[in-house]
């Protein structure tokens, strides 16, 4: 029987354990229990792409994994990416010249998406990027802010997101 | 709420900021997760509201079984109607009806419905629980008894003989029934060469924010006052409902819009059920209590719009002149809503056209569909589909161009104010205030290279290919009253700290509100805070809805900052023993002009200026005590920007899809406070219309059940649906109000279903196809092609 | 919406696994990449007793080249996996046209090929590549494993031939006939989208340039991928001619019988076949020259 359990994980460079209920997504585990709330619960069905993070360096829905499948999973989130909002990495500082943010409810999980995209080709051409955010919804820009952001990361030569902290030696 | 701003802000050539194209202040909290939304705030002893929602779209409730839910552990309350009593008054108009002679019949709505659902998804009871999966839990294990009854799922069905009632006390369906009339168009019709006549449908749609509504609410015992967080468009509005139903004084009932909501786009403009029973919750458990709408509920009970059915005729000329306009039409209110988006879909129709015989006619009926509200565009998407299809169709009867019979017809450029002869929503008469838009559509078309497309389009169309144009102008009634103010005072740190009521869903008040008030004041951006959206720090406010809030709080600002900056300098000369005309403001200081020596920090003035000399003492020289002003602005009547879009497309005749080949859009809404901020509404704007041309649909059934009830079934566009849009803008400034303002947060949507539709009728007009309905999804295409 | 309760289990061995699909049977779904399963238990639509965790079966995610040059793909292998690797595109090119078009690249890191075969969603690209394929699905239970061909694992939406207490396991793929080009074809309302019609084909010749064989599979205009059976037989001896291909077109499209729904007439569904069968096969043959070349 296992209406609980007890989980350990890495979370932005960090150890972290918790005892979650066994239906607790990975999502609500980060919001409610970590208090990582930059990312968003949108539409719960895997669709929105608002929850998006890191695992493992790979971007998933945070609302379709069990916090328990994330036992011993190395998760990255929006709240990783800068150490606070007065030192932006270079794709946030981008977004910001480019106004890729209204809102900024579905902006995390872009950002996770993007980053997990930019270490795997760190010179996208913009279908490609379009391919990635093709992930995600957002009704507050129509996507070109995002768009231009990216490219003028890769056209600025600024080195793209490193590798995860978790896969460092 | 504060915070400094990520990068040095941008002055204009000029010096101002007003104009300037600043980032804006809230990416950076926003880019690293560090935004506050209201699902994200630290609640202690928060407990979780879950809804327990009808299935049925129009049932009488017998029975409602709460004892399993209640026994189940963690559980904390599960109400009913019955237990709410005391709030169950029924809910007061939302609006009267703005055209004089005419009015709006309400049916008596509660919070919890008292004898029968009248929509699939209304609330019948709440449950709360430790958690919200125990909540759920719970309501799982509501069991509630109906007696089905017959359902309206349709205006033409609401309309039938004998059709089931949603309101008994009324009589029949229908809400409204508005006939506007200009000139004499029934002798006109008769006089004219020619005339046209089609039926248009426009499906409903929903606003589909990213997030959702929600509301948290904390009771505080001893003060008898609730403090309500809610991801609401208007605190204000939100307030009054409450105070009434609770029968408290405002100042009891604090409600906050937290400072960052994940899109509104209409819908969270209006008041819901769920904010009174969280609000009835928190007070009877002595508890937080929080209700996060999901997606799912979204989808069956927040409000939705657009649904409408117009039979509209146009008389004409031989030359291409309209003479006459006739637009009957249904809009589906669903069981609640305001007149707000047919009134000004009735007064968007006529657009940028001289039409001088006019005959507008409403009927807006209730059905048992979820309540209805504005959703971006709010009426006037419908208005300028109905309007340019007509205008592509009167091109092709003369033939025309599409772009020439627009031309002939466009109200001259020095013909402004401009009386359409109609009444708006605002209850004044539809008077446009400026604009251009021979020029207007002059640009759009030079920036398409309009006749070199029509040449390549010659030349696909002899190759058997389907390539479209489509061209789109209107007219948008933005900025609308009454009034939106604004409190701007020197704090104690010598920054000045503008506070307005109408709270923002990503349009960058923070910024922009800002940047008004440190021209006002004559202070560095860099030292202007913004608080927006708590009744307690400005007792009025109306909302961020209606593209107004910019051309109502930003002349409130740049007012309240006029007067403060006078108080500022009466202050500082007495400190400086300087007279105030030879004073000015430099950084965070006041200086007497050309002695850099002599000056004195604005955190010095606003110790002396809030804080008076020291207990007991008296103000020197008279000074009155408060570095404070506050300034309400009520514009005279509605703004009205004008867009003009051009949509090139090809269309596979094989499978029905659409890929667009260019895109551009044409805006005019005046003088701009932050283009950044402007060209970004405008962008998400032409995103949401091209959802409704080509993706989004609300499908309900005869039963009045949503089809479409998740995001694979109701696609938004995604970054590889979305084309490039190239964009431009031309300034005309409104006379109605001192910043030369309109308003820009819809514009983007609303030509958008026009051009689209039109540019695949021009790309199937080889084969005869008629667009009258959207979207055009590749089955609808596809079945139009084989006259399906 | 948040998941009912459920009991959650997470079988380190296959023996346990199937252990446990015996034990629960009927009160118990697999969870595998979870792209189908998951929003099922977020909106409360399943409401299972069990969830079998199958994911840390590592023996279940391994990709391999199979005997005579063919594929063994472990069922947890994930479809990011199959999109990225050399070895798919080197022996199933028409694998790899599919992967872009199987939701997005934020589900195909989780979703897996084995989860989307044995949820079975009519309109899902993968169970189509799958009988194109002429794929052989081995299911295990604790009464010992058995195969069976992809043509017979899809029964109706949303079922498969896995009993109650069986286990896709692995997929077996021959090789890659010589001469044999593939197409995916497929109409969604936006891309990544569940298509409303779509076909896998493959296109065989002979040493002489006829069509030695084809297999054409249409799905999202059935219950299950339909096997445009006339349509091959119309090619097979021929030269590959435009019209060739667009008989086999029309074949393939009187050979369905698709629903409407609320995104698209029975109509254009049955003319979807047509068009993209049409297009499949140039798109097929096309590939071949690229494969040669």
């Amino acid at each position: 029987m296992t209406e609980a359990r007890d989980i350990a994980l890495t979370v932005n460079g960090q150890p972290r354990r918790a005892r979650v209920e066994v239906r607790t997504t990975l999502v609500d585990l980060l919001r409610d229990t970590f208090r990582l709330t930059g990312t968003h619960v949108g539409c719960e069905h895997g669709v929105c792409g608002a929850c998006t993070v890191l695992v493992d360096g790979e971007a998933v829905r945070g609302c379709l994994l069990l916090a328990v499948q994330a036992e011993g999973r190395r998760v990255e989130t929006v709240e990783g990416l800068a150490p606070d909002p007065a030192h932006l990495n270079a794709l946030q500082a981008e977004f910001v010249r480019h106004h890729g943010v209204q809102c900024g409810f579905c902006t995390g999980g872009i950002l996770m998406s993007l980053t997990a995209a930019l270490r795997d080709n760190p010179r996208p051409r913009e279908p490609e990027i379009r391919d990635t955010l093709a992930g995600h919804l957002c009704r507050c820009t129509g996507y070109q802010g995002m768009v231009d952001a990216v490219l003028a990361l890769v056209a600025s030569g600024a080195p793209a997101p490193g590798p995860d902290a978790g896969s460092a030696p | 709420m504060t915070e400094p701003a990520a990068h040095p802000a941008a002055r204009t050539s000029g010096g101002g900021y007003i104009g300037a194209p600043i980032p804006r202040r809230e990416d950076a909290r926003l880019l690293t997760g560090r935004g506050t939304f209201v699902d994200d705030l630290e609640m202690p002893g928060v407990a979780h509201a879950a809804m327990v929602r009808s299935p049925h779209a129009h049932a009488r409730v017998r029975r409602i079984g709460t004892a399993a839910a209640l026994a189940l552990p963690g559980v904390l309350a599960v109400v009913t109607a019955a237990d709410i009593a005391d709030i169950q008054k029924p809910w007061p108009a939302r609006m009267p009806s703005p055209v004089p002679g005419t009015l709006v019949r309400h049916g008596a709505r509660h919070t919890l419905p008292p004898d029968k659902v009248r929509h699939a998804g209304e609330v019948v009871a709440a449950v709360v629980a430790e958690s919200r999966a125990l909540a759920e839990d719970a309501c799982d294990l509501v069991t509630v008894d109906y007696d089905v009854l017959p359902v309206v799922a349709s205006p033409a069905a609401a309309l039938a003989p004998g059709a089931a009632l949603v309101y008994e006390e009324l009589g029949d369906n229908i809400a409204a029934h508005i006939v506007q009339r200009v000139g004499q168009p029934e002798r006109a019709f008769a006089a004219a060469d020619h005339t046209l006549r089609e039926t248009f449908r426009v499906m409903r749609g929903g606003s589909h924010s990213m997030e959702g509504r929600g509301v948290v609410a904390r009771y505080d015992q001893a003060l008898d006052a609730f403090t309500v967080w809610d991801a609401t468009q208007a605190p204000h509005a939100i307030r009054a409902m409450l105070a009434y139903l609770f029968d408290l004084p405002d100042h009891r009932v604090r409600v906050i819009a937290p400072p960052d909501i994940g899109g509104g786009l209409g819908p969270k403009a209006s008041f819901y059920p769920e904010e009174a029973l969280v609000c009835w919750l928190a007070r009877r458990l002595r508890r937080p209590v929080k209700w996060i709408e999901d997606r799912l509920e979204h989808f069956v009970s927040a409000g939705q719009e657009r649904e409408q059915v117009h039979t509209v005729e146009i008389a004409f000329s031989r030359d291409g002149t309209l003479l006459a306009l006739r637009d009957v039409f249904t809009h589906d209110i669903g069981m609640y809503g305001a007149l707000v988006a047919p009134v000004i879909t009735a007064c968007t129709v006529p657009g940028p056209y001289r039409i001088p015989n006019i005959h507008s006619e409403l009927r807006a009926v209730y059905t048992n569909l979820p309540p209805t509200s504005a959703v971006r565009g709010a009426g006037r998407p419908q208005g300028v589909l109905v309007m340019e299809r007509m205008m592509d169709r009167m091109a092709e009867a003369l033939g025309l161009d599409a772009a020439e019979v627009r031309t002939r017809n466009l109200i001259p450029a020095d013909a402004f104010p401009y009386p359409v002869g109609l009444w708006f929503r605002d209850g004044a008469p539809l008077t446009y205030d400026s604009g251009n838009y021979p020029e207007l559509l002059r640009q759009a078309l030079a920036r398409a290279d309009y006749a070199q497309a029509r040449r390549e389009q010659a030349g696909l169309r002899a190759q058997g290919r389907y390539r479209g144009i489509g061209v789109a102008i209107c007219v948008e009634g933005v900025g609308l009253g009454p009034f939106e103010g604004a409190i701007l005072r020197l704090d104690r740190r010598g920054r000045v700290v503008v506070t307005s009521g109408a709270p923002p869903q990503g349009q960058g008040y923070q910024t922009t509100f800002a940047q008004i008030a440190a021209d006002a004041v004559g202070v560095r951006y860099e030292d202007v805070d913004v608080v927006t959206g708590d009744t307690d720090a400005i007792p009025y406010g109306v909302g961020s809805f209606a593209s107004r809030v910019t051309a109502n709080a930003g002349p409130a600002i740049l007012e309240a900052g006029g007067v403060l900056r006078e108080k500022i300098l009466a202050v500082a000369a007495h400190l400086l023993e300087a007279a105030p005309a030879d004073l000015e403001i430099v950084g965070a200081a006041v200086r007497v002009r050309g002695l850099p020596d002599r000056g004195v920090p604005l955190a010095q003035v606003a110790h002396l200026g809030n804080a008076g000399v020291a207990f007991g003492m008296i103000m020197p020289g008279g000074l009155p005590v408060g570095l404070e002003a506050s300034a309400y602005f009520t514009p005279s009547q509605a703004g009205y920007s004008a867009s003009a879009h051009v949509c090139i497309l090809d269309v596979d005749p094989d499978t029905g899809e659409v890929a667009i080949v260019r895109y551009v859009v044409g805006h005019d809404c005046g003088n701009v406070i932050n283009p950044l901020i402007v060209e970004g509404q405008i962008l998400g704007g032409v995103a949401h219309g091209l959802s409704n041309a080509l993706y989004e649909e609300a499908f309900y059934d005869e039963e009045g059940q949503n089809l479409a009830r998740s995001f694979l079934d109701y696609p938004l566009p995604s970054a590889r649906e979305m084309p490039r849009v190239e964009m431009f803008h031309l300034t005309t400034p409104s006379p109605i109000n001192p910043l030369g303002v309109k308003g820009a947060g819809e514009a983007g949507t609303l030509p958008v279903p026009a051009a689209v539709a039109g540019a695949v009728e021009d790309a199937l007009r080889p084969l005869g196809v008629r667009v009258t309905r959207l979207p055009l999804n590749p089955a609808r295409i596809s079945d139009l092609i084989h006259g399906a | 919406m948040k998941p009912p309760r459920f009991d959650y289990h997470d079988p380190t061995t296959l023996a346990e696994a199937l252990a446990l699909l015996a034990g629960h049977g009927d009160a118990a779904r697999v969870l595998a990449g979870g792209q189908s399963l998951m929003p099922m238990l977020n909106f409360r639509l399943a409401r299972p007793g069990h969830v079998i965790d199958v994911n840390r079966l590592d023996a279940l995610a391994t990709l391999s080249p199979g005997p005579d040059a063919g594929l063994r793909i472990g069922a947890l292998v994930r479809q990011r996996t199959l999109e990225r690797s050399t070895l798919i595109r080197e022996r199933c090119p028409l694998i790899a046209q599919a992967m872009p078009l199987v939701g997005h690249p934020q589900i195909r890191t989780r979703g897996t090929l084995g989860g989307s075969l044995a949820h079975a969603d009519p309109a899902a690209e993968l169970p189509a590549v799958m009988v194109a394929l002429g794929a052989r699905l081995t299911v295990q239970s604790a009464r010992g494993p058995r195969t069976v061909p992809a043509e017979s694992f899809f029964v109706a939406a949303l079922t498969t031939a896995l009993g109650r207490d069986e286990l896709l396991t692995e997929i077996a793929l021959p090789a890659w006939p010589a001469r044999t080009g593939s197409s995916l074809q497929e109409v969604a309302i936006r891309r990544g989208d569940f298509a409303l019609g779509g076909v896998a084909a493959t296109l065989t010749l002979d040493a002489e340039g006829r069509v030695a064989g084809a297999r054409i599979v249409c799905f999202g205009v059935g219950p299950c991928p339909v096997r445009a059976a006339d349509a091959e037989r119309s090619l097979v001896g021929g030269a590959p001619s435009v019209s060739g291909f667009a008989a086999a077109g029309q074949l393939a499209s009187a050979g369905v019988d698709p629903d409407a729904d609320i995104h698209a007439s029975a109509a254009y569904r049955k003319r979807l076949v047509g068009v993209l069968t049409t297009r499949a096969l140039a798109e097929s043959l096309a590939s071949l020259g690229e494969r040669a070349a």
